[in-house]
Parts: C-alpha cells; structure tokens; sequence
C-alpha cells in the first residue's frame, strides 16, 4: 500500500512538473510525459524500478484513448472514410512493412523477425500524432483528415497483425498455440456481443442510470463498460483496444455521448500520461550507450523510411505542399502498439529478447523525436511552404453547431424550436432524461448533462460555438454558468433567461449582454388583450403595451442601479417589492399619458 | 339599363388603414356609414394587423374575391399610414401582382379615400403645399398600372380639421352613395379630376 501510494505520488509529481514545463517549452504534452518517465525512471533517478508492470497497466489508457475516438466518430463517418481508410492507411502500412522488412534482412536478421518487425513498426503512435492535430485544430485538415484515417486503419490492421504472429512462429518451428477457427469463432462471438449490446442494452441502462441522479453510478457504469469490454476482448484474444473502439463507434450517436465523453476523459488523460511516462522509463538507455550506432541508426532508419512512404502516400493523396511534412513527420515514429506487439512476439518465440529490447528503444526514441520534429517543422518547414501555397489554407470548422442552448424545458423548447425552424444548428444540454427521452422521439438532438461542468461544456463545443442560450430554471446554475463561460469561453455570446427581479439583477451585474424575464412579454401579451377586450383599437392596444414594455425595461435599469445602496439599507426584500411596486405604478401612469395618437383625423 | 342593373354591383374592398380611429371623427364616420352595404367588405388593417406582420396569403385570397380595391386613409405627411404602405410592400408581390406571371389583379379598380388636414386650395400650384392631390397620390396610380389596374378618381374629403359636424355627416352620407352606386373598372373617370362630392366642394 505505502509502496503504492509513493509511486503515485511519484508519477504525479513528475508529471506536474515535466508536462507543463515542456508545453511552455513548446515540446507538447507527450514529450513531457516521456522525459518524466526517463527522469524517475531505472536510468534517471531510480525512483521505480518495476516498469513492466506500470507499463502493462497504463496500456489502458489506450484502451480509453480509442473508446473515446470512437465516440466522436459516427458509423456513417466512418463508412464515408473507408476510401481513404484503405486506401491510405494500406498503402502505408504495407509500404512500411516491406521497406522495414528490407532493412532488417540487411541486417541479417531471419526474414520472420524482419517481417514481426516491420510490421510492428510500421504503425504509428495515434496518442503522439492526434494530440498536436487536435491541439492546432488540425483534424479538418486535408493532413490531419488523411492522417486520421491512417491511424484509424493502423488501429485495426493491429488484430490480423497479431492473429498473424503466430503463424510466423510456427513457420519458425518455435510456436504453439490452438486451432485458427476457435479464435475466429471467439473473435465474431465477442464482436456479435459488443454490437447487440451497444445497440439495444446500453441505452436502456444509460436512462436507468441517468434517472438515479447519481453521477458517480454514471461515471461508474461508463468505466464498467469500457472495462467489460475490454475483458471480453482479452477473453476472445482480440486487442482491447478496438473493442473499446467499437463500442465508442456504437454510442457515437447516444445522446449520452457527452456525458460519456466527459467522464472518461480524466481517465483515459492520466492512464495515456502514465503510459508514455512508462514508456520514457522502459527506455533502456544500457543499449543507447552500449551500441549507440546501431540504436540511432535504426531510428534515423525507421523515421527516414517512414516518412518517404508517407510522402508517397501523401503525394498520392494529393495534400497540399504545405501539410505534408507535418503529416510525415506525424506518423513516422513508431507507436504504443508496437510494445504491444513485441510483447506478443516475444511471448510466443518469434523474436528474441536482445531484439525486442533493442526495438523497444528504437522506438521509444523514435516517440520522443515526434514532438521534436513538430517543432522544427512549424518553426522553418511550415513557413516556407505556407508562402509558395500563396494564401494560408483554410481550416475548416468542423460541424459544430453555433448555438448552444442548456436547459430544454418549457422555455428552452421554444427557442430551439424557432432555431430550427430556421435551419440554424443547435446544441442541447439538458440533465432530465425523461425529457430527453421525449424529444428524441420527436427527432430532436439532445445531450444528456450538467451544463455548469466545464467538460461538457466543451464536449458541447464551447469553444467554438457563438451564442449560449441560458434557459435553465435553476437561478444557481444560471449563475454558475454564465460565470464559467465567461472565464472559459469569453467569444460566447449570452442570452439568459431571467426567473424574476433579483435573478435579472443579478444576470446585469454580471453584464449579460440579453436578458428576458421569462414571464413579461407574455403578460405584456395578456394585459394587450384585457384592453382589446374592453373595446381598445388593436393597434392602440399594441402601441400602449409597447410603450409600457419600453418604459419597464428603463425602470429595471434604474433598480438595478440602485440595487446595492437598497441591500445595504437592509429593509427586507418584501418591503423593497412592496416600495418598488408603488414607485412603479406611479410612474407606469405617466408613462401611458404619451402613448395617445394625436394628430390624426 | 345601366351597366349596374346588368351585372349587379362590383365587389368592393375596402382597405381601412387609421391607427387610431378611435380618435378619428372623419374616417370613423365614413366606416360606420358603410358597414351595411353588402357588396363592400370593409377590411380593417390596423385592427387586423397590429404587429404589421401581414398574412399576404389572406390578403391575395380577399383581393381576388373583389372587383373594386378602395384605399381609404387620412393623408399623413403627404403620404398614406406606414402599414398601407407595408401592405403594398408585402401582399403585391412580384409573380403575383406585376413581372413575370403577375396578372392576378389584372382588370380590377384601384381607388382612393382620402381625407386631408388641409384645405382644397392648399393642394394647388399656388397653394402652401405647391402640388396637387394627384401629383401626391402619383405612386398609388403607379402601383395600379404596373399591376395592370384602374385607377379610379380619388374620393376626396378636404379642410378635416376645421369641417363642421353637419359636413362630416355629408361627406359620409356622400360616401356610402359613392360606393353604392360604384360602377364596374374601367368605367370611372380617370384621376386627373378628383372626385370631390358635392358637399366638400
């Protein structure tokens, strides 16, 4: 326990040092989570030792890494990137593999090890490479587009990679292992299981869960069932990896996605953190300094193969000059799979120990050099390009919606209605799941979810949106939210709704550029009506409600003046009420002296 | 046999367009003393449209279901009240009333009832306005030939502010006579003599 304890106290304060100093650096996340890893590490300080373990643990934060790309990916996305995901994401990986099987033959390895391991290495790290398209914005790119889909099909090419190992093994005369058609039989029975269960059980449980009201449940439930399906996956000999992808995919359009996303978010950050920090100190800096030709080799070797089939690749898919050295220098590293994969090698007697060691610093080099090359291409690769391209490219903003609207009550409802009758995009956040069950049904899209939380105010899109639309009931959480989006996310427009008086005043402390109180205009409406009845000219009617609108709208702007100096005379707030009301009435009366026609016969 | 007799009588709109009639002596008198001929529909658009948010829909539906379109409307800055012109603005559209396919109103009547603050003479050359009756209701005879109408001699009702409560009982009287003897398009006088009744002379 203490031992425990003192290792994550460790990793964590590694962590909190390293990664911020490096970002400052401009070096990116993951370099930092690297450079801790090899700090603490057997070769840095030795404050841990028992690497194999942390890194075996970590792995799943690769496992939630894919859980929550799948989430943001729809399956009709998905189907309408199979082109470049084929096209792409083979090319490369078979282009990899056979240069890198090359290479290692001319080292004179036997051509099943030359094959294990250019397939291994031909994958690319999806952790190192996403986090800079996502951190630029970079993902709508044609680049980041083409290098997501290769990720995408490197994340799968994994599975056949290593139902492939073994037969390498037997044709090496060392492997062992079961009948090929049980573990097929296996892999379509747990695949059969996670699309049935993602499409018919989740959702049911989701709503059960969510009806409780108890977010930790919630929060529970989704690493239940990352974890569920990540054992299943072991279970059948698949990679944990794609069933959690597959899940992902299959909940991609749950109106829990959100929700979700939120809550395993902080997991899969701090397991991917610990992971490359693992990998920083599995690095086996004997080798480096033992055989450091052959180590830097390989790894000028490895980045220099790689990143000419990329350009090929990129050639191919005719990226514009200015995104393709990024988009080399992306995917040339090796990835988190290739430790998986040599562990699987060595596992079953195709590799050899001396050789998984040297890889595994090859690659691990060749991780930490992503970051580095990201900074040397934006600082003198990028620029030049950028100017024979004559004009900077548009980055295209993904699909998110411009209007956010939390709180899809009896109020919300009307103003997203009007949205959408007007084609404008919204987003709805809402924490009631029985509404949100109701109105999916009418076909509107809904998020299940507590608007005031930062993470899902982002998961929204928050960043990018225009207008916030505050139509919560709740005084507090209006409050709360309208001062987290304008610390957070100061380009958003708001628009509240305000319950009552004092709620208005205190939506104009804040300086809320909108504000209705939610029951005025339909009483002005219904005080219209009462002098129509009484036998006023329509239009009469309408001027004098008009005129009473204008003139209350000034009165408020004087209370709220006058608010504070109010409070601080301590006189009740019935007082205060009864006091303003009289004020008010008074002054109403002048008010509509001035609403008369006069001039007309 | 008059053309009347031969083919009853003209449907007839009426336009009303007075924010505050209830303030009107005039244009009030003038509505009350038609509101039981039943060849005329009298259509109310301050009361009807407040919010001058106009059902062009509706409106098109009533003009084809007329043959006669009387505007009836003070004059206010030389002109009519702002929903008038929002109407014309809005129902008139293009396909519909005027351009390419816009032959709906093809054949009917457009006519003015207007009422003025000022006197006959002031509407003169040489009056203190300088221009005349049908130089002001220029884009109203306009609007009427562009949309393939007549524009028949406006109905006039002079002097407002100063008339005498016997004269608006006339004037009235002389507009429900006007409109019940209202003949079919194209058999009125033209506008360049401004039909002013009688009593308002």
């Amino acid at each position: 326990m203490d031992g425990l304890l003192l290792n994550a106290v460790i990793y964590l304060a590694a962590a909190v040092i390293a990664v911020p100093l490096a970002k400052r650096l401009g070096l990116g996340s993951v370099l930092g989570y690297l450079i801790a890893g090899i700090v603490v590490g057997p070769w840095g300080l030795k404050l841990i030792t028992d690497v194999d373990a942390i890194l075996h643990f970590s792995e799943f934060g690769v496992v939630l890494l894919l859980f929550v790309i799948g989430l943001e990916l729809n399956p009709r996305r998905l189907w309408g990137m199979r082109w470049p995901i084929l096209g792409l994401g083979g090319g490369q990986v078979v282009g990899s593999t056979l240069a890198l099987m090359a290479l290692g033959m001319l080292l004179g390895w036997s051509w099943q090890i030359a094959l294990a391991a250019g397939l291994s290495l031909s994958l690319s790290s999806t952790a190192i490479a996403l986090q800079p398209l996502t951190e630029r914005n970079l993902l709508g790119t044609p680049g980041g587009r083409s290098a997501f889909s290769i990720l995408l099909f490197q994340d799968i090419a994994v599975i056949p990679i290593l139902a492939l190992l073994p037969l390498l093994a037997e044709t090496a005369g060392t492997g062992s292992g079961e009948p090929g058609w049980i573990g097929a039989l296996k892999a379509a029975a747990a695949i059969a299981i996670i699309i049935f269960g993602g499409r018919f059980l989740t959702r049911p449980l989701f709503r059960m869960i969510a009806s409780t009201g108890l977010r930790e449940i919630f929060t529970a439930v989704a690493l239940l069932l990352v974890m569920g399906i990540a054992l299943l996956m072991q279970l059948a000999g698949l990679s944990m990896a794609l069933g959690t992808f597959l899940a992902g995919v299959l909940l991609a359009e749950s109106e829990y996605r959100h929700e979700l996303e939120s809550d395993i978010e902080p997991f899969k950050g701090l397991l991917l953190g610990l992971f490359f920090t693992a990998v920083g100190m599995s690095v086996d800096f004997g080798l480096l300094f033992s055989r450091p030709g052959m180590v830097l080799g390989l790894v000028a070797g490895l980045l220099l193969l790689k990143a000419a089939i990329l350009v090929a690749v990129a050639g191919f898919a005719r990226l514009p000059s200015s995104q393709i050295a990024l988009f080399a220098f992306l995917l040339a590293q090796g990835g988190e799979f290739a430790f998986v994969l040599f562990g699987s090698a060595a596992g079953i007697g195709v590799m050899d120990s001396d050789t998984v060691a040297l890889l595994t610093v090859v690659v691990a080099l060749s991780m930490a050099t992503a970051p580095l090359l990201v900074v040397i291409n934006d600082r003198w690769i990028e620029p030049r390009f950028t100017r024979l391209d004559e004009r900077p490219h548009d980055i295209p903003e993904d699909e998110g919606n411009p209007v956010i609207v939390a709180g899809f009550g009896r109020f919300g409802q009307i103003v997203v209605r009007l949205l959408y009758a007007n084609r404008i995009g919204v987003t709805v956040l809402d924490h009631d799941p029985e509404i949100i069950d109701t109105l999916r049904r009418f076909g509107f899209k809904v998020f299940y979810g507590d608007a005031t939380r930062l993470d899902l105010l982002e998961a929204a899109g928050a960043a990018k949106a225009k207008v916030l639309v505050i139509a919560v009931d709740d005084q507090d959480a209006s409050l709360a939210l309208a001062d987290l989006v304008q610390q957070r996310f100061p380009q958003l427009r708001i628009i509240a709704r305000a319950r009552d008086l004092p709620h208005a005043v205190e939506l104009m402390n804040r300086k809320i550029p909108v504000i209705e109180r939610e029951t005025f205009h339909s009483a002005l409406r219904l005080g219209e009506e009462t002098l129509k009845a009484l036998g006023q000219p329509a239009y009469a009617a309408r001027k004098k409600t008009l005129t009473f609108r204008q003139h209350n709208e000034d009165l408020l702007k004087q209370i709220h003046a006058h608010w504070s100096e109010d409070m601080d005379k301590r006189i009740t707030l019935q007082q205060q009420a009864r006091a303003r009301l009289q004020q008010n009435l008074a002054a109403d009366e002048k008010a509509q002296e001035e609403a008369r026609g006069l001039g007309w016969d | 046999m008059t053309d009347i007799q031969a083919r009853g009588k003209p449907k007839i709109l009426v336009l009303f367009a007075h924010p505050y009639p209830h303030h009107s002596r005039i244009n009030a008198a003038m509505i009350a003393a038609i509101g039981d001929l039943s060849h005329v529909t009298v259509h109310d658009l301050y009361e009807i449209y407040p919010d001058f948010h106009i059902d062009v829909k509706r409106e098109q539906v009533l003009l084809e279901a007329h043959d006669v379109v009387v505007m009836q409307h003070p004059l206010y800055w030389y002109s009519c009240p702002s929903l008038l012109k929002e109407w014309m603005d809005t129902v008139l559209e293009y396909g519909w009333a005027y351009g390419s396919g816009g032959t709906r109103l093809r054949g009917k009547e457009l006519v003015q009832a207007v009422s003025t603050g000022g006197p006959g003479h002031a509407y003169q050359p040489d009056g203190y306005n300088g221009v005349t009756m049908t130089e002001l209701l220029r884009p109203f005879e306009r609007t009427a030939s562009l949309c393939g109408m007549t524009y028949g001699a406006p109905f006039l009702f002079q002097g407002a502010r100063l008339r005498l409560p016997e004269d608006i009982a006339a004037h009235a009287a002389a507009y429900r006579q006007w409109l019940d003897n209202y003949p079919h398009p194209g058999q009125q006088p033209v506008c360049d003599q401004p039909a002013v009744p009688a009593c308002d002379r």
